[in-house]
Parts: C-alpha cells; sequence; structure tokens
C-alpha cells in the first residue's frame, strides 16, 4: 500500500536553523494496516505526514502508494489518493462555505473538476444520510456555512470528508488534540468506526499513549528523524504506557517524558 | 442651486455608474472572493479603454469587436499578476503594483500618445443613438444595465459551478482545497484573469461612452470598486444569496457615481473626488473595528452577571 524508502527532509538547509526532520525513514503498511504513530516534539511525526501528503517535496528517498511513484507529485495530485485531517479543526474545512458545499468539495477529491453544477441533488441525499453517521444533527444543517460550527463538529466534518470516497491511505495528524476530553473521544470513536467499517489503511499521529495502544493494529514509535520502535499484533496489545515511556527514556538517554507525555 | 442641473448630472452618473459597476464585478472576484486587494486593476481599466479606443478610431473595428479584444487584454494584464504571484510566489498586492505600473507605458505604446477623442466615429452607443433617436446617456444605461445583468448571471453560474466551487474554496481555506486536490495555482491565475477580463471590459464601455480614452482613466479604480463594494454591503448587506451580493456592488458603484455628481455639483473640486473616495473606503473599514473595540471597552464592568 504505502511504502516509504530512505526519506530524507532538512528544514532550512545550510542556515544557523537547520534541522533535520527526517533521516533515511523507512516504512511498508500493508493494506487495512490502522498505524498509531507516537514520538515527542520534534521527532519528525507530523514532517512524515506531510511528506507523504506532499505539502513539501522530500529531499532523497521514495514514496510509493499502491505501486506508484509520487515522491515528485505536487500536493494537490497526491489528494487522489489521500484523505486527511488536521490537528487544527479550522484547516480542514471552508468556514464560509455551506456544509453540504463543503461535502461537495470533498466528494470531488482528486477528480477532474468541470463546469457542471457544484452540488446536485442527488448528492444531497446521500450527504444527509452520511452526516446522520455523525449523531450531531449537521443532517438538518446542511445549508448552515460551517464556520458557525463549533471546533468539534468541524473536525467530524473534515474526517467525514476526508474519507466520503475511499482515500487509498487516511491520514490523521493529532486530529483530536484541539478538541476538550468528551469531543475528542466522539471524533476518535467516530475514527475507529469509519476505518473498521470502510478497511481503510490509516496513519495517525496522536500524544496519547493509550490511543495510541488501544487504537489500530500496529504502532511506531519516531525519535529524531526515524523509527526507533515498531511493534504490530499481540505484543502491540500486551503494551503498557510504561513500556513506551521506557521506550522513549532509552532513545532520548534518559532526558526524554514530558509532562505532555506524563499526563495522557 | 440648479436643481435641473444637479437632476441631469444625476442621469449621467447612474449611468456611469452602471459601466463602472461591471469592474466593480471584477474587484469583487479578487477581493470578496479571492481575498486579495489586486491592484492590477488601475492598469487593466485604462488598458481596456485603449484598446478599445485605438481599434475603433485607428483600425476602424467594429466597436463590439473592439469591446471583446478590450476584454481580452485586460484578461491578459491579470493573468500576468496571476503568474508572478502563483508561479513566481510574489505577494499578490506587489505582483498588482508590478503589473499596473508596467501596463501605464504598454498603454502609452498602444496608444501612441497619452489621449485619443472618439468623437468622429462610430462607437456602441452612437450606433443606437443614431438607430432610436433617444438620448446617449438613456442608451448608455440600458446598454450597461443588460451587460450588467449579463455577467452577474454568468458569475452567478460560473461559481456554481465545480470549478466556481474550488475557486470560491480557495479563497476561503487554501490549505483546505488543496488537500482536496484542487491546484490553487490555477484557481487563482483563473480569478485575476476573469476579474480583470471584466475590469477590461468596463474601461473599453467606460471609453466608449464618454468619447475618449486616456492614459489615466483606470488611476484610482481600485479605491472606487472598493468604495462601492463598501457602500453596496452597507446597503444591501442583509440579502446574503450570491446573487444579490453581486448585484449589490452594482447598486454600490451606482450610489457612489451619485454621491460623486452631488458633491461635484455642489461644487468641489473634481481632482478631490479621489480623496473623498479614499476617505469613503477608509472609513467603511476602520467604523466596524472601531466600533467593535468600543463595544467590547464599554461592556466591561468589575461585576460579572449571575450566570
Amino acid at each position: 500500500m504505502l511504502t516509504v524508502t530512505n526519506v530524507y527532509k532538512t528544514f532550512n538547509k545550510g542556515t544557523i536553523n537547520e534541522k533535520r526532520a527526517l533521516c533515511g525513514l523507512n516504512l511498508h503498511l500493508d493494506p487495512g494496516d490502522f498505524v498509531t504513530v507516537i514520538g515527542g516534539n520534534g521527532a519528525g511525526k507530523s514532517t512524515l505526514m506531510n511528506m507523504i501528503a506532499g505539502v513539501y517535496p522530500i529531499d532523497n528517498g521514495r514514496i510509493e502508494i499502491d505501486g506508484v511513484n509520487i515522491s515528485r507529485e505536487p500536493e494537490h495530485e497526491r489528494a487522489r489518493y489521500i484523505g486527511r485531517v488536521f490537528q487544527d479543526p479550522m484547516m480542514g474545512t471552508a468556514a464560509g462555505m455551506e456544509i453540504e458545499e463543503n461535502l461537495a468539495l470533498a466528494l470531488r477529491r482528486g477528480k477532474k473538476r468541470t463546469l457542471r453544477w457544484g452540488v446536485t441533488k442527488k448528492e444531497k441525499e446521500m450527504y444527509a444520510e452520511k452526516l446522520k453517521i455523525l449523531n450531531l444533527g449537521l443532517e438538518t444543517r446542511m445549508n448552515t456555512k460551517v464556520g458557525l460550527l463549533s471546533g468539534g463538529q468541524r473536525q467530524a466534518l473534515t474526517l467525514l470528508m476526508a474519507a466520503l470516497i475511499d482515500p487509498k491511505l487516511l491520514l490523521l495528524d493529532e486530529h483530536t488534540a484541539a478538541l476538550d476530553p468528551k469531543t475528542a473521544k466522539t471524533v476518535l470513536d467516530l475514527t475507529e468506526k469509519i476505518i473498521a467499517d470502510r478497511n481503510l489503511t490509516a496513519l495517525m499521529v496522536t500524544h496519547n499513549m493509550k490511543d495510541a495502544i488501544r487504537l489500530g493494529n500496529r504502532l511506531i514509535m519516531m525519535h529524531e528523524g526515524s523509527i526507533i520502535y515498531d511493534v504490530s499484533g499481540e505484543e502491540k496489545k500486551n503494551l503498557h504506557v510504561s513500556d513506551l515511556l521506557a521506550k522513549f527514556e532509552e532513545a532520548s538517554g534518559g532526558e526524554f517524558a514530558n509532562d505532555r507525555m506524563m499526563l495522557s | 442651486m440648479n436643481i435641473s442641473g444637479i437632476l441631469l448630472a444625476m442621469q449621467g452618473a447612474v449611468s456611469q455608474g452602471v459601466l463602472w459597476g461591471i469592474m466593480v464585478l471584477g474587484v469583487y472576484i479578487t477581493y470578496k472572493i479571492l481575498d486579495i486587494a489586486d491592484l492590477t486593476v488601475d492598469g487593466s481599466f485604462a488598458m481596456g479603454g485603449c484598446v478599445c479606443a485605438v481599434l475603433v478610431v485607428d483600425k476602424g473595428v467594429d466597436p463590439i469587436l473592439a469591446l471583446i479584444l478590450a476584454t481580452a487584454a485586460g484578461m491578459i494584464a491579470g493573468a500576468v499578476t496571476g503568474l508572478l504571484h502563483t508561479l513566481f510566489e510574489i505577494p499578490a498586492i506587489l505582483a498588482g503594483i508590478l503589473t499596473q505600473i508596467g501596463l501605464w507605458s504598454v498603454n502609452l505604446r498602444i496608444m501612441g500618445k497619452s489621449n485619443v477623442p472618439l468623437l468622429k466615429v462610430n462607437t456602441l452607443f452612437s450606433s443606437i443613438v443614431d438607430v432610436l433617436g433617444i438620448k446617449q446617456s438613456a442608451v448608455s444605461l440600458v446598454i450597461g444595465i443588460l451587460i450588467a445583468v449579463l455577467v452577474i448571471v454568468f458569475l452567478y453560474w460560473f461559481f456554481g459551478t465545480e470549478i466556481g466551487s474550488a475557486l470560491r474554496a480557495t479563497g476561503n481555506n487554501e490549505n483546505m482545497i488543496r488537500a482536496l486536490g484542487v491546484n490553487t495555482k490555477i484557481t487563482k491565475l483563473m480569478a485575476l484573469t476573469i476579474s480583470n477580463g471584466l475590469v477590461g471590459l468596463s474601461g473599453g464601455l467606460v471609453c466608449q461612452s464618454q468619447k475618449y480614452a486616456d492614459i489615466g482613466m483606470g488611476t484610482g479604480a481600485i479605491v472606487i470598486g472598493l468604495a462601492a463594494i463598501v457602500i453596496g454591503e452597507v446597503l444591501m448587506g442583509r440579502l446574503k444569496s450570491f446573487g444579490s451580493k453581486l448585484t449589490s456592488a452594482v447598486v454600490g458603484s451606482v450610489v457612489y457615481f451619485l454621491i460623486r455628481a452631488i458633491v461635484l455639483q455642489l461644487g468641489m473640486d473634481a481632482n478631490d473626488m479621489k480623496l473623498l473616495s479614499s476617505i469613503i473606503v477608509a472609513l467603511a473599514l476602520c467604523i466596524p473595528v472601531a466600533l467593535s473595540k468600543w463595544r467590547l471597552w464599554k461592556s466591561y464592568s468589575e461585576e460579572g452577571p449571575t450566570c
């Protein structure tokens, strides 16, 4: 499905702010893999997501989806394969447009846009059905501007939009981090349900170690631009937060474990 | 005060406002939909006028064909700004200024002098005056309204299509629409091109209606555009449909030119008009900010209400 081979990325090369974000990273996902990604700040988790999505070009290496080399494809072309939900709930939707208009934009992800009408009547019924799954009552407010929704509602909508047409790969970049605990749980449950129902392949960055262990079939830990721990199956299910903390400390020479990690 | 003089001036102002309103629709696309202030407008408006004048006077081109070519010229000017902005990532304001300044020389080259009169040739308006025998200002008004309606219908349709929706989304949230597979460089280029096409068309129409093209005819056009949009919003801000928003841009333009005609009749120097336009726009932008700050300041009390 997804194959990342020997990918390097350095930001601000040759300046005093030079930052090596990814360092010869290798990763392979099988179809249906739901992988959680953890790591400290600056470990390269978000960079990895952005490199796969094509937000910035990679310096070296190769990224393939389903055998297609997308290493040098621009972001908007990779959108054909990839659905994304961002950390910032404001980032995944167009605030000044209606709920149904946002969904209509998502329905056409990666497809050629034409001079046909932007939202058709037939679609609207389908959107209402899909919105019911969210259980937020949005199906009765399809003409509401998205800017009037709460952060949690917007994030749930973004998730629905990212998977409105099955993506080959779903990228979730700390998509519950900006939500309150209750809303975060709702969005996370929904994530789990959508991924399971449609058997999607997904990469999910999280700072919550319990979630990282509980969700998905595989867990990877990043540190300084590389994957330092990769665990799946039974071994993953039997992990404890303390095991992960120990791993972190081992990797960072004992000085790891920031407050955010300890608390979650 | 001469009442009949004012009435006559106001009649002219309305038709002038409608013809300039086509330009305001162009500005609406960039300023309101794409969320950038495109300063190409001053240059592309004059370019539309210059191209139209030279074609009709020197080349004997049909006035309608000349308007189409004026539109095309405006589109090219917009595309230049678009390419500077998207391909080379020059900030939109600066890209617009570069094109605008460059166009001054281009327009002078096109005309060969700074002013071309259209007194002895047929224009779109004069040929209809000849046929129907009604007054020039009435013809300008009717033709202006007809074209404005056509443009509004076209824009209403276009921004409802898949491509048009992608364009609106580009102005709303670039990151989002790129993640959904839209090349935002193309959508921005498209918006700037269409916008300046309308500006060029408006320049051509104004040139034919006033019977001359002048190198300075576009100076301050962007401020007139912004002022008209702001006035339109104040007058018709409660109407939320897209069609009424577009209409409000043209209505704003008419009201702007009415205000202008009135203050000129009251004896204001025509050269002070640009200052007045700037003040209108500046006030319109300042007042909402100042008001909300003032309300916030006023609403403070040490004792909170009971929840």
